[in-house]
């Protein structure tokens, strides 16, 4: 179906551990961010004159703010643990996508300009003076990290390659070379309200235009409000949720469940983002500009919670950061955790017996489910460790009937990245998004081969806007991703739901019909 | 033979100091270096006590290496206890009266001394045959695993070839504690391993080898996974909401 420029990687039975092949993806870089793109984040235009002092000054500053930095230069034994681990790397085969190879790029100049024997000798340890050459390859090959952290699972000493990545960008947006895509999205925040740029009225047309789709269907009347004032629930959810499909048909499954539990909720026009691309570019001040907005939006409405939808980045900030980015959240109700997770929402109302649920709704799939890697690797849902793993699965088996887990390799912590995720979701990046999907799609290959699987249920936004465009390289349809709420709202009777089992079935909507 | 004894004399007080005094200092930058997010890889305890749980594992079993590379594990597992057993074997050459556990554990610090060398082989094999593990290391990293063959294996021939004169070298140590200088046995491989280690003491600080304590700092491994319940906020930051 879609036509590569490049080669797209041979999926095999086995997973396969490439010979390197340095310097292949040395020509992979995204576009340049404009100088208004730049300077709406507080960074300069261009290029900046005096650019290697400022960016050393930036390191040094950033080694005084973040003890991950400092001790993860340091303490690297290249013992080459994650050498195997980045989906990158696997599908790539270029020895700078080994987490230990990326890291370098940054290890060897932080080397020569902070330590002894980097000063001293250079060549000895592999020390080098940032040159333009060094300043070319990171911003190639920290634009080919997904910040998914899989390496730091590895690591003997958690060295996690994203806070390096996340360094490394943020040093080079200080000096005025910054990625387009992600700097771009971030602006748009700022001025509009989310990364689509969508614009209040034309989020209450789709809002209300998906009131009409549910009634049609249902023939009950399900809510999707935005700026309710005094409503319960703020629901913050990435706006890929108001635009295209699969992410759409999750978004009715938020509004089916809270209409279900009774509750009063709305989104708001003003923080109609969940994801948080500030963390992308690893710059604290706009990530915490982009969190605020989640706050002045609850206290504006006058919310007692908040939820978020289906976005692995997104959830990470939020489980992780949101507190400390934009916190106290004294004013909301105590009663229950900030934020919430749509998952853990549904799973509580599933655990209290509150939904009605018809699984042979879902008969005409075979399921499996891949975990994001930053809701696996950095979250988590429920209040034991491990829930980030458990409460989406035992969502999906109770509003399935057929459900496959991938290989044990692949999946939880040790998930393999869709390919797109830490701001690569931009066409610029697409070989390095298909070669990086290998080796999860090879793993779902596994299971469509040996289960007979024919869907791949994800909760994050970018997992499914980035296998929609890459599964058809692999020949897979675009539609075999589907969210899990997707299939939460294909399972819930709703109360007061005409039947439609037996009648109205054919003539009904199929509601699995994806673009 | 009072001239090398001299030298190795100062040669030891300088490496202790360089040894403690930089990693003191290391330890101190880490320590005041502030965690600005919550970043521990999860599934990660909930509790200090789970983090405690977790860092001993990592520190006694190399858990996260153990699921990331079978061989490493094994070779550098094998390393570590050696030189664990090794180290307890020393101290008898340091302390006096000799505490009982270290009378015993005398025969198993030679088995030490024999799996630090094959260990330490075998890490070194890698960086040879694995394209991946040859791409990443520099003359740093082999260096240094010359380095520690080589202090095992010296230490292994004054066990099994030429013995030393240890009651001597005893009471070199000794003396050094009220600093007087003891004539050292003038044994080509004592000499040479006593200065390997200190060699070892003094890079210790300034190489990869802090690796040791900068897993205990590991924001990845020693943060305790509850930031929806409390708020976790670095002096910079804070600064930042007062504007």
């Amino acid at each position: 179906m879609a036509k590569a420029n490049f080669e797209v990687p041979a999926l095999k039975e086995y997973a396969e551990i490439p010979e390197i092949n340095p310097g292949v993806m040395a020509h992979s870089k995204p576009y340049k961010s404009k100088p208004e793109f730049q300077e709406a984040l507080g960074f300069p235009g261009e290029l900046v004159e005096d650019w290697q002092k400022q960016a050393i000054n930036k390191m040094g500053d950033l080694l005084g703010r973040y003890r991950s930095l400092r001790v993860y230069l340091d303490s690297c034994v290249k013992c080459g643990a994650c050498t195997d681990k980045c989906h990158y790397y696997l599908g790539t085969h270029d020895p700078k996508n080994m987490p230990v190879g990326r890291q370098d790029l940054l290890r060897k100049v932080y080397r020569r300009y902070f330590t002894l024997a980097g000063r001293l000798f250079p060549d000895l340890v592999g020390a080098t003076d940032l040159t333009e050459e060094v300043l070319g390859d990171w911003y190639n090959y920290f634009h080919q990290c997904s910040q998914c952290r899989r390496c730091s699972v590895f690591c003997p000493y958690g060295i996690d390659t994203a806070e390096i990545s996340m360094a490394a960008r943020e040093i080079m947006d200080h000096i005025g070379i910054g990625q387009k895509y992600c700097n771009e999205i971030i602006g748009k925040v700022y001025k509009i309200g989310n990364n689509l740029g969508l614009p209040g009225p034309a989020l209450a047309d789709t809002l209300e235009g998906l009131e009409e789709d549910v009634f049609d269907e249902t023939g009950v009347e399900v809510k999707y409000p935005v700026d309710q004032e005094g409503a319960d629930i703020l629901l913050v959810t990435p706006s890929a949720d108001f635009f295209a499909e699969p992410h759409v048909d999750g978004l009715i499954g938020y509004g089916k469940v809270f209409h279900e539990a009774g509750v009063s909720w709305t989104l708001s026009s003003y923080a109609s983002e969940a994801a948080n691309f500030g963390m992308f570019i690893g710059s604290y001040d706009n990530m915490r500009r982009v969190a605020l907005r989640i706050r002045e939006a609850a206290i504006k409405l006058g919310v007692k919670r908040i939820v978020f939808g289906e976005c692995g980045h997104a959830w990470r900030v939020a489980y992780s950061f949101l507190n400390t980015l934009a916190g106290p959240w004294d004013f909301l109700d105590p009663r229950y955790p900030v934020p919430q997770h749509i998952c853990e929402f549904t799973y509580d109302l599933i655990q209290q017996g509150k939904l009605k649920i018809d699984k042979s709704q879902n008969d005409d799939m075979v399921l499996t489910y891949h975990d994001s890697c930053n809701v696996a690797r950095a979250s988590r849902m429920g209040d034991k460790p491990g829930g980030q793993f458990d409460i989406p699965r035992a969502i999906i088996r109770r509003v399935c009937n057929n459900f496959y887990d991938m290989d044990e390799e692949t999946i939880r912590d040790r998930t393999f990245c869709c390919g797109g995720g830490g701001g690569l979701l931009t066409d610029d990046l697409m070989e390095v998004r298909v070669k990086g999907a290998q080796p999860r799609v090879e793993a779902l290959n596994h299971v469509i081969q040996e289960k007979g699987v024919t869907h791949m249920a994800a909760i994050c936004a970018i997992c499914k806007s980035q296998f929609t465009k890459v599964l058809p390289y692999y020949g897979m349809d675009m539609d075999q991703i589907v969210s899990v709420h997707q299939l939460v709202s294909n399972a819930l009777v709703l109360t007061g739901q005409e039947s439609d089992d037996s009648d109205d079935a054919p003539s009904g909507e199929p509601e699995n019909a994806a673009a | 033979m009072s001239f090398i004894s001299d030298i190795y004399a100062y040669l030891f007080y300088f490496a202790t100091l360089v040894l403690l005094g930089g990693l003191a200092l290391k330890i101190l930058q880490y320590a005041r270096t502030p965690a600005p997010l919550k970043i521990p890889t999860t599934p990660a305890p909930t509790t200090k006590t789970g983090v405690a749980l977790r860092m001993t594992r990592e520190v006694v079993l190399f858990e996260s290496l153990f699921r990331g590379n079978k061989w490493t594990w094994i070779f550098s597992w094998m390393f570590h206890f050696g030189l664990l057993l090794v180290t307890l074997r020393h101290l008898r050459y340091f302390i006096d009266p000799v505490p009982v556990p270290i009378q015993m554990i005398q025969p198993f610090g030679i088995y030490g001394g024999m799996a630090m060398v094959v260990g330490l082989a075998g890490l070194w094999a890698r960086r040879f045959f694995v394209d991946r593990v040859r791409y990443i290391s520099s003359r740093s990293d082999h260096l240094i695993l010359a380095l520690l063959v080589a202090i095992g294996a010296s230490g292994l021939m004054m066990r099994f070839v030429l013995h030393t004169d240890i009651i001597r070298v005893k009471e070199f140590f000794a003396g050094l504690y009220n600093l007087q200088v003891v004539t050292l046995p003038a044994d080509p491989v004592l000499l040479l391993h006593l200065l390997l280690v200190a060699l070892l003491m003094i890079i210790f600080p300034y190489s990869k080898l802090l690796h040791a304590p900068g897993l205990f700092f590991s924001p990845t491994r020693n943060q305790v996974d509850n930031p929806r319940e409390r708020r976790h906020i670095a002096p910079w930051a804070k600064r930042l909401e007062q504007e």
